[in-house]
């Protein structure tokens, strides 16, 4: 299990940009850095980040050796009508994780 | 230097030592600023954050880990303990302390450590492993904005001589003392860090360096590999008699965990 955290406010209006807020636990390792021993620490990186609206793309994230360990990702999203945001990290060595939240629109 | 000699020779015959001058101990920092203070204004942000602080990632996990039934037939935390908001309130305040059981200090770490074999019949978890790490950081919230409030005197006293010796006295191929960096230095650039105090009001702490969460010991053995000194082993006596004298040292800075630092 790689924790996550996210965040967002629990009533949005309809049509009004909200943030969300997004954090995950992952080392972003560079491949540039060696371990004590001297030996090169293997490139390990989140590459791609998605947040999509009952299906439909809303924001998306390239990630790279310039991003830090345990990335934080904040943006805007808006929305017509009540749904589910799903959040989805994809990365090297076959890292995937998924996330979902119900929005509610008032 | 006087209080170096000083404590040099106060140690080791402390049975035979009576209420000297030096008891009760007087703190040597005219005030106590946190490490917080030495911190850049991003780094700083960071931490009072509520969402981004990466720190608490390892609290969430801790938390979950609270909650989850345990392996054998024991209750988890939770099972015993109920909300850790509650039941946990202030615990950290109270360590490192004595116990009868162990013959000497042990820290929250190890209390935790504790409750697994004990209670839980599990094995012990690794003192700097992921698991540990996030039960400590959730425990050591809990106390949150609270002052240390360790006992010095009885059976912890023997420990807190020991521990304040040790910050004063010089040690590693570069013969310094903590005190020589934490008070002398403090406010100070060494290799693009700004020194500090020294306090351990933000432990387990989030590094940036380090990506991630650490324990104290951690850090202590950092500052002796510093030093070109050998560290001591995680949970080790030398650096329980350490982590007490820093607790009675921070006694007036709240308690910050997960603090973030450079
Ligand atoms: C079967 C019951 C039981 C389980 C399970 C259990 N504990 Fe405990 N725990 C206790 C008892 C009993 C004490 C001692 C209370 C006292 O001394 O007043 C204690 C004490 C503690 C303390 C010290 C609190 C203080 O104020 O000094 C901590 C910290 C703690 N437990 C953490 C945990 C954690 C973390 C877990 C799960 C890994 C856990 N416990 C599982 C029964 C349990
Ligand atoms: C050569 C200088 C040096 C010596 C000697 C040294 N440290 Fe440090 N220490 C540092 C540096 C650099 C840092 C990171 C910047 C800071 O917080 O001061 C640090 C950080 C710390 C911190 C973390 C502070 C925080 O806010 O997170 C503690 C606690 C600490 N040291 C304790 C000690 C103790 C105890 C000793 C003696 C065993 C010691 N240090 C010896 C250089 C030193």
């Amino acid at each position: 299990m790689t924790p996550t955290r996210i965040a967002m406010p629990d009533e949005i209006r309809a049509g009004q940009p909200f943030e969300v807020k997004t954090l995950i636990t992952h080392p972003m390792e560079t491949g540039r850095r060696p371990d004590p021993l001297g030996n090169p620490i293997p490139q390990n990186l989140i590459t791609r980040f998605t947040c999509r609206l009952d299906g439909i793309l809303a924001f998306e994230a390239a990630l790279d050796t310039g991003v830090a360990a345990n990335p934080y990702i904040a943006f805007l999203v808006s929305a017509e009508r009540s749904g589910t945001l799903e959040f989805e990290w994809h990365g090297q060595h076959g890292f995937n994780v998924r996330e979902t939240r119900a929005i509610r629109v008032v | 230097m006087t209080s170096v000699s000083l404590a040099g020779m106060l140690w080791p015959p402390l049975g035979v030592l009576g209420e000297g001058a030096d008891w009760p101990p007087k703190r040597s920092l005219a005030q106590e600023r946190s490490g917080f203070e030495f911190q850049s204004a991003d780094t700083q942000a960071l931490q009072l954050d509520d969402f981004a602080n990466p720190g608490l990632l390892w609290v969430d996990r801790g938390k979950a880990l609270w909650e989850k039934p345990s392996a054998t037939d024991a209750p988890s935390c939770e099972g015993c303990h109920e909300s850790a908001a509650s039941s946990m309130a202030g615990a950290a305040t109270r360590y490192p302390r004595h116990d009868a059981a162990a013959g000497g200090l042990i820290n929250l770490t190890q209390r935790i450590n504790r409750c697994r074999t004990e209670q839980q019949r599990q094995p012990e978890l690794g003192y700097e492993s992921y698991a540990m790490l996030a039960l400590t950081a959730l425990v050591a919230h809990q106390s949150k904005g609270l002052p240390f409030a360790v006992r010095i005197d009885g059976r912890n006293r023997p420990h807190f001589e020991r521990g304040r010796a040790y910050f004063q006295q010089r040690r590693g191929q570069m013969n310094l003392a903590c005190r020589h960096c934490h008070e002398q230095h403090a406010g100070r650039m060494m290799r693009g860090e700004r020194l500090s105090q020294g306090h351990s009001n933000g432990y387990p702490t989030y590094r940036l360096e380090w990506q991630g969460l650490g324990s104290l010991h951690r850090r202590l053995r950092f500052c002796n590999q510093a030093i070109r000194a050998e560290p001591f082993d995680y949970g080790s006596a030398e650096y329980l008699d350490l982590e007490l004298f820093l607790a009675w040292r921070a006694a007036d800075l709240p308690i910050e965990t997960p603090a973030v630092r450079r």
